[in-house]
């Protein structure tokens, strides 16, 4: 598939440069948007000066965190209820419906009750992604052959055993999938959190230098995550590759 | 009916969750249930209310139009043509996966404060689910149908008006559904930091003044709301299915 | 019915019975017919078809059979008009085969109804996109509907039916729309043996009441035998007309021509040049 990779390429850097040379020729004037190099230079500087490293350990401590909890949460909450099939019969509308929900409302809410600090940011990022990690653990649950469920009686394993050596290995894909988008979400829950309202980290770095007119630290920030996130997809997704290559056989 | 008593049954009980949080954590920290419902029934009484509700509703039906109507065509056209399709997918996912705040400051720098930045905060959230949605359904569509109208010598417009399109129905419903949701979050998220009007800017301007029984009446509002909208797209969805 | 092609081991079957009141007009020439595929992304060309001389009278009812992959599908498609051949022409009623000609109908192996709309209005769909008024077309499918006996399931769906009646409905699509000459691609290839009898019986049906030249590939050599009044044997890819046989059936047959003497070797001759190039098909894998 070389190809489409080059093309792909081609067309990223052709937008690339096509925005620097507007920039440049300030047909885009630098009060809105200064030119893609300028963003690279700068952003270096920054992370040498060290101006904006607290608040990058923050978001990413935030981030981590939050990821943490939503698949652990999410991976047991789904085991609990894939067991109790009268529960998930009736919480199935709900988790189907959850995202129809725009979570984010109560962040208030959580700053109300934990006030302004990490938790919750954290709190509210769980909460946009844990649901996701139910669903990908439920799934994964679901999609264990039948075949291996018998093997494992035959071999009259324990049910602790079973769970551990037949069970999840063979929901390791889906639940991969899950984490996938836990990540995902702990990321938008977090950066956002951190721009409506908090002290600091990424996103209220990024806030504070919009609302102080530093484009060239707001857009250095703005690149940043935009690689960061990139970064961390492109890993999850070779991972994630080879567990999908693993079912396929 | 059964699965309306099943959904009756989860309400109760986050409702009686609800009720203990409440008097575990204290009234000033979070509001019971039923003073929510009396704080919500007195706002709907008042014409400042339904004044920020219609500003939301407005963003919110722009965005979707365009959001719907941005994401089909791009989606047919991706769809049609395979390798731009091919090449296409890994950046909208990438796009899709960015905390779309990150890109706020520029929208508001464009686009300035007021209607048309949370409009454009909403299209940027719904564009992308509901364009790959087409994208795949376009793909996925049998290709004896396309056969079939080329030998009933339909012209390229009349096939993608009277067969693609009709075709692809059920699968842009779905798309629609997360188009929806994330278009509402979009323009709520835009209205909670960079609006002076709106659901969104109520629920910051409590949050400032630590007014939990606003926040909450709020949140209410806006959860019943979505749930009924999603409740519709899905049963439209189910309908479309059986096909 | 003459023919022009390389293998020539044309072998006329006499008969006393009548012949198919066909015209002597040619209806459908093929000449010098080929088709050349690109491999993946190499550039390779790989020789699917051809070359492909026939030609086919007003009237006749006309099937193919061959191993498969030999391109029975790609000279559908090149007679419809679906596609452009490598080299060679098509010429339909006189006139040069571009894009898709008008009176041309087309029955596929897969069913191609449209699962949006209900049976009236899948059937009439040709019809209403041709500006044809809506009068003419009530009567039209009306008319196909009683044919096909279709008439109580208008307003069903699709999905609602049988495979074997989704198939009819696409028939009663093409034939609504009058076509000169129908193509059918391996139309019952999906139905049971007992159904697939009773369409090649409708399917003659609606020969004689259309008085259309048909075309059908079906692998499937009873079929081909039993419907038609002349065979083409294709060889293996690239396909090649390697024997034509004629049947010399009655205009006003059915099926139970199957139970007749000659039927059965009318089959014989087939398979013992197809099974040649079956087992060349077989080996290849």
């Amino acid at each position: 598939m070389k190809a489409e990779s080059l093309i792909r390429v081609a067309v990223v850097a052709g937008f690339i440069v096509v925005v620097e040379l507007l920039c440049r020729s300030s047909i885009i004037p630098s009060s809105v948007l200064i030119p893609p190099s300028a963003m690279v230079t700068h952003g270096i500087d920054l992370l040498r000066g060290g101006k904006f490293d607290h608040d990058i350990v923050t978001s990413l401590v935030n981030i981590v965190a939050a990821s943490i909890v939503s698949v652990l949460l999410g991976f047991v909450l789904g085991l609990g209820i894939h067991a109790l099939p009268s529960v998930r019969r009736s919480i199935e509308p709900l988790l189907s419906s959850y995202y129809a929900i725009p979570t984010f409302i109560f962040y208030p809410v959580f700053i109300v009750i934990l006030g302004i600090g990490s938790l919750p940011i954290i709190a509210i990022a769980v909460m946009l992604s844990v649901v996701t990690m139910i669903t990908a653990t439920l799934n994964g649950l679901d999609r264990i052959p039948r075949a291996l469920h018998k093997s494992a009686q035959v071999m009259r394993l324990s049910r602790w055993r079973s769970a551990i050596y037949i069970k999840l290995p063979a929901t390791l894909p889906y639940l991969f999938t899950g984490v996938k988008l836990s990540v995902a979400y702990a990321f938008i829950g977090v950066i956002a959190s951190e721009f409506i309202l908090s002290g600091s980290g990424i996103g209220y770095a990024i806030g504070y230098a919009y609302n102080n007119f530093q484009n060239d630290d707001m857009y250095s920030l703005m690149l940043f995550v935009l690689v960061l996130v990139t970064l961390v997809n492109v890993v999850l997704n070779r991972i994630d590759q080879r567990f999908q290559a693993r079912r396929r056989r | 009916m059964k699965r309306f008593v099943d959904s009756l049954l989860v309400a109760l009980v986050i409702v009686v969750c609800w009720q203990c949080l409440h008097w575990a954590v204290g009234n000033n920290s979070l509001s019971s249930p039923w003073s929510t419902v009396q704080t919500l029934v007195q706002m709907l009484g008042t014409a400042a209310f339904w004044g920020n509700v219609g500003e939301t509703a407005r963003a919110l039906a722009y965005a979707l139009v365009i959001a719907l109507f941005g994401g089909v065509a791009l989606g047919v056209v991706l769809g049609v043509n395979r390798l731009s399709g091919v090449v296409a997918e890994p950046i909208l996912l990438n796009l899709y996966s960015l905390p779309k705040v990150t890109l706020y400051p520029l929208v508001l720098l464009v686009f300035g404060l007021g209607l048309s930045a949370k409009v454009a905060f909403g299209v940027m959230h719904g564009l992308i689910p509901i364009l790959m949605f087409t994208m795949n359904a376009i793909r996925e569509m049998r290709p004896v149908y396309l056969r079939a109208s080329k030998t009933m010598r339909l012209s390229f417009a009349r096939t993608i008006v009277h067969v693609v399109l009709p075709a692809i129905f059920p699968e842009v419903v779905s798309g629609l559904r997360l188009g929806f949701s994330l278009t509402l979050l979009g323009v709520l998220i835009g209205e909670m930091f960079a609006s002076q009007r709106g659901l969104g800017y109520l629920l910051t301007s409590a949050m400032n003044l630590g007014d939990i029984r606003t926040i909450m009446a709020v949140a209410l509002f806006l959860t019943v709301f979505a749930l009924s909208c999603n409740g519709l797209l899905m049963m439209a969805d189910r309908r479309l299915k059986h096909r | 019915m003459k023919t022009r092609n390389s293998h020539p081991t044309l072998q006329v079957v006499e008969s006393s019975a009548q012949h198919a009141p066909a015209s002597s007009e040619a209806h459908v020439e093929v000449a010098g017919v080929t088709r050349y595929f690109a491999k993946n992304d190499s550039k390779e060309l790989l020789h699917a078809l051809g070359p492909i001389d026939l030609t086919l009278t007003r009237g006749e009812f006309f099937s193919v059979v061959g191993p498969s992959g030999c391109g029975k599908s790609t000279l559908l498609d090149a007679l419809a008009g679906l596609s452009k051949p490598s080299s060679g022409t098509v010429t339909f009623e006189g006139q040069r085969v571009k894009d898709v000609p008008d009176g041309v109908g087309v029955v596929f192996q897969e069913d191609a109804s449209f699962p949006w709309l209900n049976l009236r209005d899948n059937i009439s769909f040709g019809l209403r996109m041709a500006g044809v008024d809506g009068a003419e077309i009530r009567r039209r499918v009306d008319y196909a509907m009683g044919f096909m006996g279709l008439k109580d399931f208008a307003s069903a769906y699709p999905s609602q039916l049988s495979g074997g009646m989704r198939q009819r409905v696409c028939i009663a699509r093409t034939l609504v729309l009058q076509p000169r000459l129908i193509l059918l691609d391996e139309p019952f290839g999906a139905l049971d043996q007992q159904t697939r009898l009773l369409m090649g019986d409708e399917l003659l049906r609606l020969w004689r009441e259309t008085s259309a030249t048909v075309v059908l590939i079906t692998h499937a050599l009873d079929e081909a035998a039993m419907l038609s009044d002349r065979v083409g044997v294709m060889s293996a890819r690239p396909g090649l007309f390697i024997d034509f046989v004629e049947t010399g059936w009655e205009h006003s047959r059915d099926s139970r021509v199957v139970s007749t003497p000659r039927f059965g070797e009318i089959n014989a001759r087939l398979w013992e040049k197809l099974r040649v190039e079956s087992l060349k098909v077989m080996g290849a894998h």
